[in-house]
């Protein structure tokens, strides 16, 4: 069990450096939309299965349609 | 955007979406979620319903006016409910003491006021969600 949580974590980390090194607006929404995804599994594993049911509901799904629909009004290429 | 493959799963996939999020809305006081963890999925079904059918069907089912009826319908339903513990003697948000019926603990009809208010918010947020995922998508 405590690999399985080690491993999470360290996917979260490496996800939320991805996201903040990502210059590609579009693979950072997707690549943040993971990242909710195993926040919420973390939020499982803490016992709090409220949260992880909002993480995963807003985190990966609305929050990373929101931020598409956005880069597809703007630009797709961080300046 | 008229893409055959994405109508079909849709149409398989949203009553499903739609059925799980009115049972964490309804069960927001037994089980985990609750009024605003629902109402996210039930508007992610209305979004999905807009991007597989596009916007006029949409807007053919969950008019802007209807929608804008249930936001400020579902706060008004929220203090409304809160009042009555004060119209009765007790507390804002007061609930037995303002003789909600209880019932039995574990049954889906029970906690008085807190599944009242869970349907209030779930359908305040429903409407939210899918009138905020709109406007962004309007003017294009």
């Amino acid at each position: 069990m405590l690999t399985v949580r080690s491993l999470l974590l360290a996917l979260l980390l490496l996800s939320a450096l991805a996201v903040a090194r990502t210059r590609d607006l579009l693979s950072a929404a997707v690549i943040f939309a993971g990242y909710s995804l195993i926040m919420a599994t973390v939020w499982q594993q803490l016992r709090a299965p409220d949260i992880a049911l909002a993480e995963a509901a807003i985190g990966a799904g609305i929050t990373s349609l929101l931020f598409i629909v956005t880069v597809a009004r703007t630009g797709r290429y961080e300046k | 955007m008229d893409d055959l493959v994405l109508k079909v799963v849709a149409r398989v996939i949203i009553p499903f979406i739609q059925v799980y999020g009115l049972y964490v809305v309804l069960h927001g006081h037994l089980s985990p979620g609750g009024g605003f963890a629902g109402g996210v999925i039930l508007a992610g079904g209305f979004i999905l319903y807009a991007l597989a059918y596009g916007r006029p069907a949409l807007d053919s089912l969950l008019p802007d006016r209807l929608a804008a009826l249930l936001e400020s319908g579902g706060v008004l339903w929220y203090t409304g409910l809160g009042l009555v513990g004060l119209l009765t003697g007790s507390a804002f948000l007061a609930n037995a003491r303002a003789g909600f019926p209880l019932g039995v603990p574990g049954r889906l009809f029970s906690g008085g006021i807190v599944f009242l208010l869970n349907l209030g918010i779930g359908l305040k947020v429903a409407a939210t969600i899918s009138t905020l995922f709109r406007n962004l998508q309007e003017e294009e």
